[in-house]
């Protein structure tokens, strides 16, 4: 009696770790929170994406990272059903963006990427609005937006025109989540923003992240890439590369050789003379320097510079930056 | 319903935190018919009165003296006979004539009834109006004291003759064409502003992605235009009949009625310059140029359609205003019924249809 | 004694934008609190600071544009104040949101912008002809701007700002959005400017960019709280680099509001 007791016990716990197997099965065959498969559009002549292929998991904090005119915002709008694309398919959250646009409207938050917000209407008249455009109220999602919403609440009253640039942004960005999406879009969120209000930004969407939303932000700024969860970069309407930026970064098929020197503008003209020299450019107070000759050691690279009247050169292995890969990923 | 009233409320608050729209909105229609009534009610002084007065007795005396005593009148002459009455006019001597029938008085007495001819000179329908309007209340006025001392049914009908401009073409035509033209400046251009406006500020984007219906986005740009449309026409046709004394000869109903329905044609033809344009600039020249030039030049406000070459009588056809105008006139001035603009209300209901057909078939749930 | 301090005199660089306690104020609002720096000749001097710290103000007086409540200044030896209109004449200008008409032809927009600024004919095309051919723009020369890729655009700005050999080049946030490389290419283009003494004040939001200045000020709520090269600030501060240094003096900001 005892011994079939155990029996059974152990055959439930078989039972359930097949169950378990089984979801975690249907995890994998469930479509990604967002997907896009070979998107093109052009406008006119003008091709703006190129065959783009995404996929966004649930919960990632993924980034579209490219200069203005990559199509990152053409991207966005495919993908928040306000255009459509010349060809391929996309879903959001399942939902397919051309025959299921009204389902994926109501279920995603949209931060485009010009300040949108109604400027002759006070704070809290506009967050009113967008809360009730989406059937809810401020009270109901106020746990969502809390932390962002109560940095602005002081100015409440306010209208949203008389705001600083920081204080936009989270105006903006309370607006779009009161509806508690599962999917947020933000498009260009830290453009012409400075650097202590942008990682203030990239703080908030961490702590939202942390609350099981799907985030897809884009960025002109290579140095945010690494502090999303996966990257895409992109130029020209063509997706270079998707991953983690970890991985991206030690992906770097070549060495790269940091040098220092006292007149840095014209150790970059020198250095490009030197025949080995594939391609030096500034970065920040160091020059970022590619050899196409790995035999040249950096004594005879110091040596050859100091033949040039460059004194106090310091050459050495640098990790490369997202900036770096990006600008590899370009010329090829 | 909720959306729709917070969308209405933020309509509201988009055009009072706007103090030109402001200005333009509610400002505009009553300087305009201020200003046009003001230029009009000035002709009217010191009319130049000729009289024609065979009996010579207590009532025509009566009658004369209190013509001349009128601010508005000055009788310049006494004419002996019927045939001097063109000559008085041609020669500008006077632009009213004042005929009293045969044994005045005596007539009166006897069979309670006599007869004034008042015959004005109607080049200037406004003055002809206005003078003979003036007169006609001089007679009642007579006729009302005649009755408080003998308490007889006494009757004295005023005979009104318009000589050179019977129709009174031009008459008071100046508030149905501001009517018409206010009308359609509001529902039209401002809707269309407002609407293109939310697309080049970019908020049109965000409303998009939102589980409202777009069409209710612009059902609630156009509550506030409608309300203050109707507002406005209330404020112009009272200055009209209480400050400039136009008044409501016809069917106040079917003026209303009218009214409503061209308010409705032009916010229809609002939606339908909102789809067809990006830019607020556009969005106005395209209202200004395609809309509003034509209701000024087209519509009968300034020139008489009937004096238009046929071709561009033909065109005028298809703007609303003319036959809003048209309607306003017969309703207003002509003192017609709701009957008689049946025709009107048939065609602007069409146009109705047509416009709103177009813009909905226009209109896209995406940006492009 | 008297050679020494001669010599020195010679030696001391020449000041191209001096400084001295600026203040600008809106109604109670202090926009810009006091400032004082000098700027010297061919430097590459780096204006930063968070949004709404009075960057943008204090950048207008220095071109002339707007009149300080306080203080003095002046910009290529003349007043800012009282001489605003010699100011403009000796400076070039360029912000990432107006730079050039798009609806004009390349060569239509050097010729406009040199032109305002009294050229000659002969000179502007003499002048177009080299510009196209240092920036490999020969083929472009008949194109309309606005067709032209934002980097090529906003290197040609700059290229426009100090087509009449200006003093001083205002550059505000040049390089907003522009791709990695062209990025790098236009700060070349900074430097080439510099060696031929063109002075070049800039504002940027890439603090990597920061490096690249000779010296570099922060702006906190209307005061300038730093003042230096980028590597004696990060030995100050005890930062790996600008970001951290600038990170460290914004967050005192308590002006948020504005």
């Amino acid at each position: 009696m005892s011994q079939n007791n155990e029996l059974k016990a152990d055959s439930n716990c078989q039972l359930s770790i097949v169950n378990y197997q089984l979801s975690s099965v249907n995890c994998q065959l469930q479509l990604p929170t967002v997907n896009c498969k070979s998107i093109s559009k052009a406008y006119g002549s003008v091709q703006a994406l190129k065959e783009v292929s995404i996929d966004v998991e649930a919960g990632e904090l993924y980034g579209l990272i490219g200069p203005d005119g990559a199509g990152k915002t053409t991207l966005f709008r495919i993908l928040t059903t306000l255009i459509l694309a010349d060809k391929g398919t996309s879903t959001v959250g399942g939902f397919d963006v051309v025959k299921d646009y009204k389902k994926i409207r109501s279920s995603v938050g949209y931060m485009p990427g010009r300040f949108s917000l109604y400027q002759d209407l006070t704070v809290e008249e506009n967050l009113t609005f967008f809360a009730n455009v989406f059937g809810t109220t401020i009270e109901e999602n106020y746990d969502l937006i809390k932390d962002i919403y109560q940095q602005i609440e002081p100015f409440k009253t306010r209208r949203a025109g008389a705001l600083s640039g920081g204080m936009k942004q989270k105006l903006a960005l309370s607006c779009a989540l009161i509806h508690k999406p599962t999917v947020l879009f933000l498009d260009e969120p830290t453009t012409g923003v400075d650097p202590v209000s942008r990682k203030e930004f990239w703080g908030m969407l961490r702590n939202l992240k942390e609350q099981g939303i799907t985030i897809l932000v884009s960025t002109p700024y290579m140095d945010e890439a690494s502090l999303c969860d996966r990257i895409a970069l992109i130029t020209n309407g063509q997706i270079l590369k998707v991953d983690t930026p970890q991985n991206i970064v030690s992906q770097f098929d070549n060495i790269l050789w940091g040098v220092r020197g006292n007149n840095m503008h014209k150790l970059l003209t020198d250095l490009r003379l030197h025949p080995s020299v594939e391609s030096c450019f500034s970065f920040g107070d160091t020059l970022h320097v590619m050899l196409n000759n790995n035999a040249l050691t950096t004594t005879a690279l110091t040596t050859w510079l100091s033949g040039k009247g460059h004194q106090d050169v310091t050459i050495f292995p640098i990790e490369p930056n997202v900036e770096d890969c990006f600008m590899e990923l370009t010329k090829q | 319903m909720k959306q729709f009233l917070t969308f209405v409320k933020k309509e509201f608050h988009h055009i009072f935190r706007d103090h030109r729209t402001m200005l333009i909105l509610i400002g505009m229609p009553i300087v305009e018919i201020i200003l046009f009534g003001f230029a009009i009610t000035t002709e009217v002084k010191d009319s130049k009165v000729a009289i024609l007065d065979t009996s010579h007795d207590v009532a025509t005396r009566h009658i004369i003296d209190e013509i001349n005593a009128n601010k508005y009148f000055n009788v310049v002459e006494y004419i002996h006979n019927s045939n001097d009455i063109q000559r008085v006019f041609q020669k500008g001597e006077a632009s009213m004539v004042v005929v009293f029938e045969d044994h005045f008085y005596e007539t009166l007495l006897h069979t309670g009834k006599a007869q004034i001819q008042v015959i004005a000179d109607a080049t200037d329908p406004n003055t002809a109006t206005t003078i003979t309007y003036y007169v006609n209340r001089i007679i009642s006025d007579y006729q009302q004291t005649l009755m408080g001392q003998n308490k007889a049914p006494y009757q004295i009908t005023p005979n009104i003759k318009l000589l050179f401009n019977p129709e009174m073409k031009g008459a008071y035509n100046f508030v149905p064409g501001v009517l018409g033209m206010i009308l359609m400046l509001i529902c039209a251009m401002m809707t269309s502003i407002a609407i293109v406006r939310e697309k080049e500020t970019g908020t049109m984007e965000i409303l998009l992605v939102s589980p409202i219906k777009p069409i209710m986005i612009i059902l609630a740009k156009m509550v506030p235009y409608f309300v203050i449309s109707c507002f406005n026409l209330a404020t112009v046709l009272l200055l009209s009949v209480y400050v400039l004394g136009v008044p409501v000869a016809g069917s106040l109903t079917g003026l209303i009625l009218i009214s409503l329905l061209f308010i409705i044609v032009s916010l229809s033809l609002g939606l339908l310059v909102s789809t067809l344009t990006h830019t607020q600039l556009a969005a106005m020249l395209v209202s200004g140029m395609v809309f509003l030039l034509p209701v000024i030049l087209l519509s009968g406000m300034i020139f008489p359609i009937e004096n238009m070459p046929m071709w561009m009588q033909r065109l005028s056809d298809i703007i609303p205003a003319k036959w809003y105008i048209e309607a306003v006139k017969a309703l207003m001035i002509e003192g017609l019924g709701i009957m008689n603009i049946l025709k009107e209300i048939g065609i602007l209901s069409l146009m109705t249809l047509v416009f709103t057909a177009i813009s909905l078939k226009k209109f896209n749930v995406r940006l492009d | 004694m008297e050679n020494l301090q001669h010599s020195e005199i010679i030696t001391q660089p020449e000041k191209v934008i001096e400084v001295n306690k600026l203040v600008k104020r809106f109604g109670h609002f202090t926009a810009v609190d006091h400032i004082s720096f000098d700027v010297e000749k061919g430097e590459i001097f780096g204006f930063l600071g968070a949004n709404g710290a009075g960057k943008t103000t204090a950048m207008r007086m220095l071109c002339g544009l707007s009149k300080p409540t306080e203080g003095k200044g002046k910009v290529a030896g003349f007043d800012i104040e009282h001489q605003s209109e010699q100011v403009k004449k000796s400076i070039g200008y360029m912000s990432q949101k107006f730079s050039l008409y798009n609806d004009l032809k390349v060569w239509e927009n050097i010729r406009l912008f040199a032109g305002i600024y009294g050229m000659n004919d002969k000179d502007i095309k003499e002048k177009t002809a080299l510009l196209l051919e240092q920036l490999h723009f020969e083929k472009e020369r008949n194109v309309l701007v606005k067709s032209l890729p934002l980097g090529m655009k906003q290197k040609l700005a700059f290229s426009v700002a100090i087509f009449h050999t200006p003093e001083v080049v205002f550059l505000d946030e040049p390089t907003g959005g522009v791709d990695p490389a062209t990025r790098r290419q236009f700060w070349e283009l900074i430097y080439e400017a510099a060696a031929k003494g063109i002075t070049v004040f800039v504002t940027t939001h890439y603090m990597d960019e920061a490096e690249y200045c000779n010296r570099v000020s922060i702006m906190v709520d209307g005061r300038i709280e730093a003042l230096d090269s980028p590597h004696n600030l990060k030995t100050e501060f005890e930062a790996h680099n600008m970001d951290e240094v600038f990170q460290q003096l914004a967050r005192k900001a308590t002006r948020k509001a504005d």
